[in-house]
C-alpha cells in the first residue's frame, strides 16, 4: 500500500529553488569543471588553471581589483544618479543635500569619488604589470591595445565626473583642462567650443560631460572589459611567471578552477571592498564653495592625475608641452607591442638581472635629474628673455625640447655601450626613465607648486584667502 | 569568377565599389548630422550675442570696468578711444583680474601679466588678451560677445572711438 501512495510534490519553494541552483557545487572534480563551464559568470575562466598563473606575486591582483572598482563605480554611480540634476547650479545644491540630507548619501558619494581615484592609480600599475614581465607580446598585442583604450576611458570617465559637483574645484580644473585642447593647431578653437557645448564651461557643458559620463564612457568601458577577459582566455590564459636563472616552462600543474581560483578571487574582492567602505567612511571626498565664472582661484590647478602635464605646461610653449609630448607617448604606449618582439623573457620580472639592474639605475637616475632640470627651468633658463625676437614656438618649445631630449639620447646610449643592454632592455630603461620623470612631475606639481604656480615647500605653502 | 583582364569593371566589382562609396557617404554623413547637433547652442540675451555695457559717458578716460554677464572689460584709453577686451586668460582659461594699484591685468592661474590694452607684459600667456568686436551707437556701448577677435599684438586699429 505504501508504495502505491504517490511521493509528495516538491513545493513551489523547493522547485524554485532547486531551479537556481541545481544539485549545490558538486563534490567531484569533474561535476564542478563542468559547472564552470556550464555558468554564464565563471565561464571567463577555464575549467582548470595553472597553479602558477595564480601566484599573488606575479598579477598582484591589479586586473581583477581594477574590475572591482568599476563594478563599485557602476553600482554607486546608478544610485547617485537618483538624487543629481546636471544643471547649474542645482548640480552644487544636489551634492549639498547628498552630503547632508540623503541616507547614506555622503557615503555613497565617497565611495564613488574614492574608487574612481583608485581605480587611475590601480589601472596604471596594471599596466605597469604588464609591461614589465612581457605580457603585452604576441599574441597578446590586442588585448595591451584594449588595456590601453580602457584606460584612456577611465582617464575620460574621472575627468568628466570632476565637474559634476560644480563646486570652484570642479569649475576651475575643467576650464584649464579643456583650455588645452585649444592648442591643438587648426580645429583646437572649435574641439574646445564643440566640448564646452559654448565659449566656456557653462550649463552645457555640465550637461555634455554628464551625458558622456553615464552613458557612453561607462558603457564603452564594460564592453570593452568583457572583451580583455575573454581574450585573456583567447590568448591561452595568463602568461606565466618564472625566474630570470630558468626560463623554461616551469611545470605545469593545474587545480580545478571551483575552489581554487574562485575561492580566492572572492576573498580578495571582500578584502578589498571592506578596506574602500573603511576609507570612504572616514574621508570624505573634497567640496568647495559653488562655482563662480568670476573668480578664478589662486593657484588653479587640473586634476591630480592631469598634474604632470601641467607642469609639462609650465616649461613648454601649450603645442609642444599639451599637445607633441602626450601624443609621442601615448603612440609610444600604443605601438610597443609591435616594437619588442623578445619572447624568450616573458613572464620574467624586469626581463633579465640586468634588465633589474638598468631599471633601478634608471629609477635612480631619473628621480636626481627631473626636480634638478625643473629647478633650472624655473630660475636658470629663461630662453624667451635671451632669444627675444624668436617665435615663442622655437624659444620656449623646440629649444628646451632639445635640452631635455639629448641627454635622454646619451643615456640610451651610453647603456648600450657600456651594458650591452639589448633592444628590450634599452626600452625598459627608456621607459623607467621617462615613466619615473613623468611622476616625479606630477608630485611636484600636487605639493610643490603654489600662488601663481610658483615653487614652494609643502611645508611652507602660503594659503591664499579670497 | 572575375576576369581580372578584362578592361571594363565587372559587374561585381562595380556593385562592391558602389556600395563601399555608398556606404562611406551614408557614414560621413551621419557624422555631420552628429556633430551638427552637438554645435554649441546659444541663447538670446545671454553671452554669446550683442550686449549693452552702458553710455559712452559712462566710462571715464583711461579706465576699465568689468561687465561680469558679458565676460568682458570696457577698457577706454587715455585718448578716448574704446576696447572690450575678454576676461578669459590666453593661457588656459582663467578670469583675468584688474589689478587697480598695479595697473595691469595679473591672472592668478599661472601669472600672466597683461597691460591695460591686454598686451603681454609677462608669459606664459602666448598672445594678448582677445577682444569683442565694439559697436558705438546713438552714444550707447554694444558689444557683440558672438564676435571673438583674437589678435597676435596690439595696434590702434582696433581701438573704437565715439
Ligand atoms: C569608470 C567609471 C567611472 C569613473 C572613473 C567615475 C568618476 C567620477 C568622479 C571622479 C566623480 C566626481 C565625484 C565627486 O568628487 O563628487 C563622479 C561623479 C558622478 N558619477 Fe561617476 N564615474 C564612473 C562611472 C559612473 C557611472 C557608471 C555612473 C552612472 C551610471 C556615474 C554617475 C555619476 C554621478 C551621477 C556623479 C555626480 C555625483 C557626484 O559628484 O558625487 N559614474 N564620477
Ligand atoms: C579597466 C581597466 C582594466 C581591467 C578591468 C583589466 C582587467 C584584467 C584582468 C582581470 C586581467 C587578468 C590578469 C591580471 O589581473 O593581471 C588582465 C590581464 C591583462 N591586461 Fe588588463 N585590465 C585593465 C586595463 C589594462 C591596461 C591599461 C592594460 C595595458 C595597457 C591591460 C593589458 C592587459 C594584458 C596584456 C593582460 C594579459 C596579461 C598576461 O597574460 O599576463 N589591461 N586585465
Ligand atoms: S590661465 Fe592665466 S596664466 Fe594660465
Amino acid at each position: 500500500m505504501d508504495e502505491q501512495t504517490p511521493k509528495p510534490e516538491p513545493s513551489i519553494f523547493e522547485r524554485m529553488r532547486n531551479r537556481l541552483t541545481p544539485d549545490g557545487v558538486p563534490a567531484d572534480e569533474r561535476g564542478r569543471m563542468r559547472m564552470v563551464m556550464e555558468s554564464l559568470v565563471l565561464h571567463i575562466h577555464p575549467a582548470k588553471t595553472d597553479v602558477n598563473s595564480m601566484k599573488w606575486t606575479y598579477t598582484w591582483g591589479l586586473g581583477g581589483l581594477s574590475a572591482l572598482l568599476m563594478t563599485i563605480l557602476g553600482l554607486t554611480g546608478i544610485i547617485l544618479i537618483n538624487n543629481y540634476t546636471p544643471a547649474a547650479p542645482q548640480a552644487y545644491l544636489d551634492i549639498l543635500e547628498i552630503n547632508s540630507n540623503v541616507w547614506f548619501g555622503e557615503l555613497i558619494r565617497n565611495l564613488h569619488h574614492w574608487s574612481a581615484n583608485l581605480l587611475i592609480v590601480v589601472a596604471v600599475l596594471h599596466l605597469i604589470r604588464v609591461f614589465v614581465t612581457g605580457a603585452y607580446r604576441p599574441p597578446r598585442e590586442l588585448n595591451w591595445l584594449i588595456g590601453v583604450v580602457m584606460l584612456l576611458l577611465v582617464v575620460g570617465a574621472n575627468f568628466t565626473g570632476y565637474l559634476l559637483p560644480w563646486d570652484q574645484l570642479a569649475y576651475w580644473a575643467i576650464t584649464v583642462g579643456t583650455s588645452i585642447i585649444s592648442y591643438i593647431p587648426l580645429i583646437g578653437q572649435w574641439l574646445m567650443q564643440l566640448v564646452l557645448g559654448g565659449p566656456e564651461v557653462g550649463a552645457n557643458t555640465l550637461l555634455n560631460f554628464y551625458s558622456m559620463h553615464i552613458s557612453f564612457i561607462p558603457l564603452a568601458i564594460f564592453g570593452l572589459m568583457s572583451y580583455h577577459f575573454w581574450r585573456v582566455r583567447k590568448d591561452g590564459g595568463l602568461t606565466l611567471p618564472k625566474s630570470s636563472k630558468q626560463l623554461d616552462d616551469p611545470k605545469p600543474e593545474r587545480v580545478t578552477t571551483i575552489p581554487h581560483l574562485v575561492n580566492r578571487e572572492f576573498i580578495f574582492a571582500l578584502g578589498w571592498s571592506a578596506a574602500i567602505l573603511l576609507f570612504a567612511m572616514f574621508v570624505p571626498a573634497p567640496l568647495e564653495g559653488i562655482a563662480n565664472p568670476a573668480l578664478s582661484p589662486n593657484p588653479a590647478k587640473a586634476p591630480w592625475y592631469f598634474m604632470g602635464l601641467q607642469e609639462l605646461l609650465l616649461h613648454f610653449h601649450p603645442l609642444i608641452g599639451a599637445i607633441v609630448i602626450p601624443s609621442l607617448a601615448i603612440i609610444a604606449i600604443f605601438t610597443i607591442p609591435f616594437f619588442d618582439l623578445n619572447l624568450k623573457s616573458v613572464g620574467v620580472y624586469f626581463r633579465s638581472q640586468r634588465g633589474r639592474y638598468l631599471t633601478a639605475l634608471a629609477i635612480g637616475i631619473s628621480l636626481i635629474a627631473t626636480p634638478v632640470w625643473v629647478l633650472l627651468d624655473e630660475y636658470v633658463l629663461n630662453w624667451t628673455l635671451w632669444l627675444p625676437t624668436w617665435n615663442t614656438l622655437i624659444s620656449n618649445g623646440l629649444i628646451p625640447l632639445a635640452v631635455i631630449l639629448l641627454p635622454v639620447i646619451f643615456l640610451d646610449d651610453w647603456i648600450a655601450k657600456k651594458f650591452q643592454a639589448d633592444t628590450e632592455e634599452r626600452a625598459l630603461f627608456n621607459a623607467a626613465f621617462l615613466f619615473t620623470a613623468f611622476i616625479v612631475l606630477t608630485l611636484i606639481g600636487i605639493y610643490f607648486r603654489g600662488p601663481g604656480m610658483s615653487l614652494y615647500l609643502p611645508w611652507n605653502m602660503p594659503v591664499v584667502v579670497h | 569568377m572575375t576576369d581580372t583582364q578584362s578592361p571594363n569593371l565587372s559587374r561585381r566589382d562595380f556593385l562592391k565599389i558602389a556600395w563601399a562609396f555608398f556606404g562611406g557617404v551614408a557614414a560621413l554623413e551621419t557624422a555631420g548630422v552628429f556633430l551638427a547637433y552637438l554645435q554649441p547652442r546659444l541663447a538670446e540675451g545671454e553671452f554669446g550675442s550683442v550686449i549693452t555695457a552702458g553710455l559712452v559717458d559712462d566710462f571715464p578716460a583711461n579706465s576699465v570696468t568689468h561687465i561680469p554677464n558679458g565676460r568682458f572689460y570696457i577698457v577706454r584709453i587715455g585718448d578716448g578711444g574704446f576696447l572690450a577686451v575678454y576676461h578669459r586668460c590666453t593661457h588656459l582659461g582663467c578670469t583675468v583680474p584688474w589689478d587697480q594699484t598695479a595697473q595691469k591685468f595679473i591672472c592668478p592661474c599661472h601669472n600672466s601679466q597683461f597691460d591695460q590694452q591686454g598686451t603681454v607684459e609677462n608669459p606664459p600667456a602666448p598672445r594678448p588678451l582677445d577682444l569683442f568686436a565694439l559697436a558705438i551707437e546713438d552714444g550707447e556701448v554694444k558689444v557683440d560677445t558672438g564676435n571673438l577677435i583674437q589678435r597676435q599684438t596690439y595696434d590702434m586699429a582696433q581701438v573704437v572711438y565715439p
